[in-house]
């Protein structure tokens, strides 16, 4: 790649944080800051995974009409937008794409969804849908840099735009005389070629709300969770007083 | 009214031993007067059974024991049952907390030499206990089917392997040639029926035996040696009421600490509900890394730290067989860890946190570093065994006093 096509596309690595590959293969990744109390945030990632997830990727374990309750989504609302044609409110969030099918499209069955953000963690999530770059080598021409050569397509590739692997011009710290940011050229960084639909901070965000839709998928009850557990330990530091005097007037007569 | 209820417990009484059995354990069941902090993880240990009985009973009434269906029907638990995920994280947390509670019960045994004679079957009651509660555990963690269920299961179940007839032993277990269906089912049949009525029989003979012979304390002194007029022990009070409120305030103190890791922290980082257990059961695709959970990270660490699979085995075996011995090991004139010698004193607080030690190393991934750590540690375990009946032969205690020092 030439050093001048690289110093266009510096300012847009700027945006983008790097990820550097680790010699051992270990993926640095960018903190997801969870917040389950964002219900605006949650409707937004419901409504990204119903539009781009949802044609491969079940949440067999959840129900349309509990993540309605949760969200604060009207009935109406949901039904229109989030539910797939043949499915009633109550129903499980399951998908019609046949099992033998999608194995032999992508060399593995999409898996379900619903537990995912327990088990890769959020953080894991959160770099991973940013992560895809372009590979010829791929059947679906990209690859990811948290997930080898993974068998899913970028189907948020025309939000992102055209990520590149390679080397270009990133912003490392500032110029304590002049002010200016100190570029520096690195290799294995990201960076878009060509630009989506959304800017790097939009597409960030929007990977965000999808995260955070999912963290609130794999445990629905998380909120009200702790919203319980500060009254137990009210209720038990409450209770703690009484106890602990019963105690003191009981022993008081034994030396 | 008073006059009615007597004469209802007399008519009992003559026909059932209630009243008696009432004051053998409770009202006249006399414990030293100086028990201290470490005293409390008894009771914390039949509170957390209880607890695992009582939440297990309700998460049977929805559980499906089969390969297919188990991984589904704990989110259906964590989902659509009412209060299904609070129950079900009692039950998880709960598991955790009971092992803290029994490890920190043993460590009070061993820093008092409560095993000592005469309490030896006491110790072998506890250590029966706490085979079948590693048992209990084991195999309800591969209830719920997950990768890590079903990989540690793969893992644990192996090492039979090594035994006579492994091939066939192993296969005896599972049911099958592989972990499946059949090995889910049996192992729940033992989660909930078996293994459960032997540990509650089991603590039965435990507190009968320690009725029998009386409580140990922290000076290891006899307070039967001193009585009064009555023949009740100077050093004694009556169990109930003093260590009935005594204990609540200890239980309330342990359930805050229970309810901020099962309110706020239920998967323990990750240590208690493994990440990878949130995937279902798949034969084919081995997890990168298999941990136990953490409560049996050492033997596991042991395990691991020996280079040979069969040796491995035999030590990680003998490390829990070792405990067994225990009350014949320690030839030391005195009980408690006070009026022992300074190197007895000194080994036995490395011999706890080596425990600790070891227990973090066998949840981490074995390099070589942490490899050569288990090795050290594992010496440093078996050493403390090695060392205890020679300790006499060097080492003067402090002479132990008449009665009972500090407490209230």
């Amino acid at each position: 790649m030439k050093l001048g096509m690289k110093k266009i596309f510096a300012l847009v690595a700027a945006f983008v944080p790097a990820v550097a590959l680790a010699a051992g293969g270990n993926v640095h990744l960018d903190e997801h800051r969870t917040d389950l109390h964002d219900t605006a945030s949650l409707q937004r990632g419901a409504q990204t995974f119903a539009n781009y997830c949802m044609g491969c990727h079940s949440m067999e374990h959840a129900r349309y009409n509990r993540v309605a309750k949760d969200l604060e989504i009207p009935e109406e609302l949901m039904m229109e937008n989030l539910v797939f044609a043949d499915k009633k409110f109550g129903d499980r969030m399951t998908i019609a794409m046949d099992q033998v099918d999608s194995k032999r499209w992508f060399g593995a069955t999409p898996p379900d969804l619903t537990l995912v953000a327990r088990v890769r963690r959020p953080d894991w999530l959160y770099t991973y849908l940013r992560s895809f770059y372009e590979d010829d080598s791929r059947p679906w021409g990209v690859n990811n840099v948290v997930f080898k050569d993974v068998g899913m397509p970028h189907v948020l590739a025309e939000l992102q735009g055209n990520q590149v692997l390679g080397t270009a011009l990133v912003e490392e710290g500032f110029d304590t005389l002049t002010g200016q940011p100190i570029m520096v050229e690195k290799e294995h960084v990201l960076y878009i070629e060509e630009e989506g639909t959304l800017s790097a901070d939009e597409y960030d965000k929007l990977v965000y709300d999808l995260v955070n839709f999912m963290v609130y998928m794999a445990e629905p009850i998380a909120v009200e969770r702790e919203r319980l557990g500060w009254w137990v330990l009210l209720f038990l530091a409450i209770l703690f007083v009484p106890v602990y005097f019963l105690n003191k007037e009981f022993w008081r007569d034994i030396k | 009214m008073s006059q009615n209820t007597n004469k209802i417990m007399a008519w009992i009484d003559d026909r059932l031993p209630v009243t008696q059995t009432y004051e053998k354990h409770m009202s006249k069941y006399y414990a030293p007067k100086n028990f201290n902090f470490w005293y409390f993880f008894g009771v914390l240990s039949m509170l957390m059974l209880v607890n695992q009985i009582l939440t297990g009973i309700w998460l049977t009434m929805q559980f499906t024991p089969s390969a297919e269906a188990a991984f589904a029907s704990v989110e259906y638990i964590m989902r659509d049952v009412e209060w299904g995920w609070l129950i079900r994280y009692m039950h998880s947390t709960g598991a955790t907390f009971f092992f803290i509670a029994v490890y920190l019960h043993m460590m009070r045994a061993i820093l008092y030499g409560s095993y000592q004679k005469p309490r030896e079957l006491i110790w072998i009651f506890g250590m029966l206990i706490y085979l079948a509660l590693m048992a209990e555990a084991f195999m309800g963690y591969v209830l719920p089917w997950g990768q890590m269920s079903y990989w540690g299961a793969q893992v644990i179940i192996s090492l039979f392997s090594v035994m006579p007839y492994g091939d066939l032993l192993t296969e005896w277990i599972r049911g099958d040639f592989l972990i499946s269906g059949a090995t889910l089912n049996r192992f729940f049949a033992l989660h909930v029926v078996a293994v459960p009525l032997v540990i509650v029989a089991l603590v039965v003979m435990h507190l009968l035996a320690l009725h029998e012979v009386g409580s140990n304390n922290p000076d290891g002194v006899d307070i039967k040696k001193h009585k009064d007029e009555n023949g009740k022990p100077l050093d004694g009070i009556p169990f109930h009421p003093y260590y009935t409120v005594h204990d609540l305030v200890g239980i309330v103190v342990f359930l805050m600490v229970f309810c901020t890791v099962l309110f706020f922290f239920p998967e323990g980082n990750g240590f208690m509900l493994e990440y990878a257990n949130f995937e279902p059961a798949n034969g084919l695709k081995t997890p990168e890394h298999i941990a136990p959970v953490w409560y049996f990270g050492a033997f596991y660490a042991i395990l691991r730290a020996v280079p040979d699979k069969l040796l491995g085995v035999i030590a990680m075996g003998a490390a829990i067989a070792v405990l067994f011995v225990l009350p014949w090991l320690d030839r030391s004139p005195v009980r408690s860890w006070r009026y022992k010698g300074i190197v007895s004193r000194i080994y036995i607080v490395i011999f706890g946190f080596n425990f600790a030690l070891l227990t973090w190393l066998g949840t981490q991934p074995a390099t070589e570093l942490l490899t050569l750590i288990a090795q050290i540690a594992s010496v440093i375990y078996f050493g403390y065994f090695a060392f205890l009946p020679l300790a006499p032969k060097f080492e003067k205690t402090k002479p132990v006093p008449e009665r009972v020092t500090g407490g209230h």
